[in-house]
Parts: structure tokens; sequence; C-alpha cells
């Protein structure tokens, strides 16, 4: 995480709300994003995230409180008049125009010189490794192209914010899994602050700084990667953030004695003791009978069925050969150590 | 039992093995789908317009006011002769600025309806831009013969504003006026505009309709001002429909036969001018030399804007 320096944070939200209507896109939003930090905001669709980036953008005006950017306020000003730069989910490339075109845009609507503006364009492309490709239409680009350049196009303004909304969505795994590295490194190289959307929970974990979990309109919350994996704080994040098991109130006063729900991690769940190096009392037992077994790959997933939960545990193909998984409809013990255990605020599930 | 389930093609309805046979030979679906209408377009259409060209070529012979087949390019000259090139300017220069206005009031129309209209509010939209072309053309004319008239609404409407004084300076300007309003070119101008304007107002919507929102943000998300955005990204991306629309307004004003009589000043005009020379006095030959003049500026007109690039966003 990087340190907040004593300047102005590079992106504040005070207290903001967007509204349309009854409906709350945004609700009561406060964050504050620091100067160079890689800052996702995670989320299901309609959760509000994208709308805060529209609103950082200036797309969107706050129905309710302030946005600050570099301590000016924002709310008010158009998007021509902010020092931030968008990537597109859809990368909005302008069609009848030229990639180098393209990213030139922006320096030639700021009144810069033609032959200033085309050079550093070309350099732009450079960078991301479309140096031959100026003279090509977007639509002659595959998907992974189109993004460099809708990269190359808000980069070259030299923004001191940029905004990525969802901009992997469309590429397939390979890709982009490959992108986001050059994200990470991108971002690395150039020192200013990431504001990044994404849906996908393991894309927000590898990149980012922090990421801002976004529910309903309202954040739920925000925290390193670490931090949001290993101790969630509500449900809903420890639902969201990468796979887990939330115990219900009931099931958790039988196992626990305490009325309140908790989460376990699947990969922490075992099938035997012996794995625990703890003390007796630090164990917990359950018993359950398999519903369902999945194969992927390196790992199989089983569905265990214990009281009326389902609990999901995740072994390892290496370590367990196919005879020594459990079969379905096998009745079983799970055990797993209570230290491993979030317990979550007590909230409606 | 399974071989029957496979070869009972002779159960089948006429219907059934008919679709069949059309799905297995998509070629001669094809043919029997293209043939209607092409056969209009290449014989109907195509066919009767050759025809008429080819008259073109035809002698009249001004004495006994009979056409023969001998074939000539006097009519292609007498095209150039003095009070001919007058009709032929008179026309096209109406023809441009009838265009230019259209275009200029219907993409803030268009916009609107575009951009901030919700769904029943395009609906209305576009019922009060069909609605004047559901009542006959001819009608509406005749209409703003008494709309423009010295006793009508508009003159009525101005005296009451007062502004005749203005309305009558405007009246002396050479090109534009004369005695009235219903007999100025200015009358001529503001009717034509009417009829024509939701020729212009539909291609230029649907264009508007293509452009993707996030593509007008991305330019000013990039710092271009909202002139810069219009001129740089809304436009170039639009002007397919404005072309479209102005050929129809263009083509339309070029051909037309009825304003011009009802409503200006004297002085024929393309239309009224291929009307009489084949009406009144026979000439079928310089008629279909008329004829040629819309077609060819057309032409020029659309390479003139393919040159200017408005066919590369599509």
């Amino acid at each position: 995480m990087v340190a907040i320096s004593n300047a102005f944070a590079a992106v504040e939200f005070s207290t903001v709300s967007r509204h349309y209507g009854d409906v709350r896109a945004v609700d009561n939003v406060s964050i504050s994003i620091a100067e160079g930090e890689f800052f996702s905001m995670l989320g299901p669709s309609g959760s509000g995230k994208t709308t805060c980036l529209r609103l950082i953008a200036g797309f969107e005006q706050p129905s309710i409180g302030s946005i600050k950017i570099f301590g000016k306020e924002a709310a008010g000003t158009p998007p021509y008049e902010r020092e931030v730069n968008t990537v597109f989910q859809d990368y909005a490339l302008f069609p009848h125009m030229n990639v180098l075109d393209n990213v030139a845009y922006g320096l030639r609507v700021k009144g810069i010189a033609k032959p200033e503006c085309y050079k550093l364009a070309e350099q732009a492309l450079e960078q991301v490794a479309l140096a031959e490709y100026g003279q090509r239409r977007p639509s002659e680009l595959s998907g992974g192209q189109r993004q460099r350049v809708a990269l190359a196009r808000a980069l070259v303004n030299k923004p001191r914010v940029l905004l990525l909304d969802e901009p992997l969505g469309a590429l397939d795994l390979k890709l982009r899994e490959q992108m986001q590295l050059e994200l990470k490194t991108l971002h690395k190289k150039l020192g200013i602050t990431f504001i990044y959307v994404t849906h996908d929970q393991s894309e927000a974990l590898s990149m980012s700084d922090r990421v801002a979990v976004f529910n309903r309109g309202k954040i739920e919350q925000v925290d390193t990667p670490r931090n949001l994996y290993m101790q969630p704080k509500t449900s809903f994040v420890a639902d969201f953030v990468g796979t887990s098991n939330v115990i219900k109130s009931v099931l958790a006063q039988q196992l626990t004695g305490q009325n309140q729900p908790f989460s376990i991690r699947p990969e922490h769940i075992n099938l035997d003791t012996h794995q625990l190096n703890h003390m007796q009392n630090d164990t917990i037992k359950v018993a359950g009978e398999v519903v369902d077994i999945q194969y992927h790959g390196a790992t199989s997933k089983i569905e265990v069925r214990v009281g009326n939960q389902m609990l999901f545990i995740v072994l390892s193909n290496t370590e367990l050969s196919e005879p020594e998984l459990p079969k379905i409809s096998q009745k079983l013990n799970l055990y797993w150590s209570k230290s491993r255990m979030v317990m979550l605020e007590n909230q409606a599930i | 039992m399974q071989s029957t389930t496979i070869t009972a093609d002779t159960s089948k309805p006429f219907g059934r093995k008919l679709s069949n046979t059309l799905y297995r030979k998509s070629n001669l679906f094809l043919f029997l789908l293209l043939t209607p209408p092409l056969l209009w377009f290449g014989v109907v259409y195509l066919g009767s317009l050759f025809a008429l060209l080819w008259q073109s070529f035809y002698t009249f012979d001004s004495f006994s006011m009979a056409v023969s087949n001998d074939l000539t390019l006097e009519n292609y000259h007498s095209l150039f002769d003095a009070t001919n090139l007058d009709i032929i300017l008179r026309t096209l220069s109406m023809a441009i600025a009838v265009t230019l206005a259209c275009a200029c009031m219907a993409f803030p129309i268009a916009y609107y309806m575009t951009r901030y209209g919700s769904r029943a509010e395009k609906g209305l939209f576009y019922i009060a831009v069909m609605l004047p072309m559901w009542a006959s053309y001819i009608v509406k004319t005749y209409a703003w013969t008494v709309i423009l008239s010295q006793q009508g609404i508009l003159y009525w409407c101005i005296n009451h504003l007062g502004l005749s004084n203005a309305l009558n300076h405007v009246l002396q300007i050479p090109a534009i006026g004369g005695n009235t309003l219903a007999t100025s070119n200015l009358g001529r101008f503001i009717v034509f505009t009417y009829i024509w304007l939701p020729f212009m107002i539909l291609p230029i919507q649907a264009a508007l309709e293509r452009v993707p929102t996030n593509l007008l943000q991305a330019s000013a998300d990039l710092g271009a001002k909202p002139a810069q955005t219009f001129r740089r990204v809304l436009l170039p991306l639009v002007f397919p429909g404005i072309v479209a629309g102005s050929i129809f307004t263009f083509s339309l004003t070029l051909g037309d036969y009825i304003i011009p009589q009802l409503i200006g000043p004297s002085g024929l005009y393309i239309g009224t001018m291929v009307y009489t020379m084949q009406g009144s006095v026979g000439n079928m030959p310089l008629a279909a030399a008329f004829t040629v003049v819309p077609i060819t500026l057309i032409f020029i007109y659309l390479s003139l804007a393919k040159r200017a690039g408005a066919f590369d966003a599509l």
C-alpha cells in the first residue's frame, strides 16, 4: 500500500450519492484514494462502481456530496476540464480516424502543434508496442490491440489519474492475464494513480494496492487485497472476494456457541485432523454428506451438506489420487482451525 | 422400424417438402426471392429511365412540332442556351439553399430526439415529423399560398409584432424578395424547406442513433470542448446521414414542378420546364435532356461528398 502523503489525496469522495429517481446508484460513499495508488473498485454489476468512476471522470454529477480531485472540488466541472483520462470498457475508439489520429486526439484538441502531437502519439503507441499500427483503422485491430490503443490514447495526455472501466472485460483469459501484468508494470513505471473498475475479484486482488468492495451502491469494505481475503468484514465481502463458506448464525450457534455468522475459506477445511497442528480445543469438527464433486484440474471442489447449509471444500488433486477422493453421498467429518474463521458483522444474509 | 423414420420423405405434406427443397438449394431460393425486385428495378425502373434518356438524343422539329428518331446532341447543346442555363442555375441555387436550411434545422431536432428524448417522446417526435407527410403535398402547398398571402396568418402575425417594415425591407432584396411573400423567392424557399424537412430529419436521426454515446464522452474525457467534439467526432460520424438527407432535399427540389408554379415569382424551374416541354410543347427530347441535369448534378454532388470523406465513417 502506498503511504498517503500529507499532500491532497488524488481523489476524495465525501458522502457522495448519485440518485436516479428512487434508485440510489451510489449511496453515501466516502473514499480517499492516494496519489500513485492502484485502487480497484470491485463489485457485481449494478453495485455502483462504474457510476463512481463516471463521477470522477465527470460524465455524471453527484446528487449529494463532494468529489475532490487533488484537493479541487470537481462536482460541477465538465469532463474536459479534469486532469483525468478514461480507458473505456469497449474502448470507444473513434471509428472515423486511424489509430495515430485517435491517440493524438487529446493533444490536438488542446491546441498543441500538429508535428508535436504526432511525435508524442507515436511514442505512446511505441510504449504499448503498436508502433507500426498508426495508419490502421480501429476496426482492423484485434480486441487486445484496441485495448492498447485506448490505453495509449489516455496516457498520451499525461493524466494524473487514469480511470479504467473494466478494460479487460472483452478479452479472453490468456490475453487478460498478460494485460494485467502489463498494466501493473505500466503503473509502476508511470507512478500515477490508477482507478480500476472490475467485477473480477481475482483481477482486483492481483493488481491493486487497495480494493473497495461495492454492494448496492455502498462500500462494504476498503482494504488491501490480503486483508480483504483474510479478514472480510461482512458476509458479502467474504462471499464475493475469493470463494468462501459463510456460516449463518443458526449453524454458527451450534458450532461456536455464538450467535454470530463467520466465514471459513474452502482451502482451510480439512477431511482429517492430522494436518491441523493445533491443540484439540482449537479445532471445529462437523459432520456432513458429500453432495457433488467437481473436477478443476489441479484441485477438486467437494460440496458437502451440513445441516441445512452447503459448505464446499477444495482438495488438491496432486496430493490425493482419485480413489482417495470422497464419493458422492459419502458421510464424512470436516475439521478446521478456529483461528482460520473470520467473524462477520451480524446482518441479514 | 428405424429405416422408416429416416426415409419417410414421401409421407410429408407438399409445403414441408417445398421448404425442405428450398432449404437444401439455397441458390434456387435466392433466385426466387430476387427475381421480382430485379425485374422491377432492372426492367420497369431502370429500363424506362434509359428509354427516356435515349429519347434525349432524338430530334425535335420545331416547324412540324414532330419528333424524329434521328440521333443528335442538339438538345444537350441547347441546355447551355442563356435561358435554359438560367433555369438550371435558378433551380440549383434554390436546391442548395433549401438543403442547407433543412440540414441546419433538422440537426438540432434529430439530436434532441436521439439524445434526450425518452421512448414516449421519441414516438411523439416521429409522429410529429411524419404527420405532415400524411397529408397530400399539393394540399399543403395550397395551404401555404393562403398562409403566405397578404390576408394570411403570417402577415397578420408580422403586422401585430410591428415587423411589417422589416419584412418590406427583406422583400426589397433583389434575389430573395418580391411584391409579397407569396410571390417572392423567400416564400418559395420557406415552402420548400417546410415540405422536405422530414426527409432530412429522419436520415440524420438514424445516423445519430448509431453514434455510441461513449464516443462523445471519450472526446470530452480527452479534453475536447463541446464545439470540438461536435466538429471532430459527431459531425464526421453523422455526415453520411446528412448526405443521405440532402440527396432527398436536393433532388426533390431539383425535380419539383408544383411549388414553383404555385408560390414565388414567375420563371421556370427544371421541373416546370420538363412539364411544359413534354406537355404543352411536346418537345420530349428536350424534356428528356433536362431530366439528365438533376441526375448529373446529384452525381457531381455525391462525388464531392465522397471526396470530402462523407462515407469514411460508414
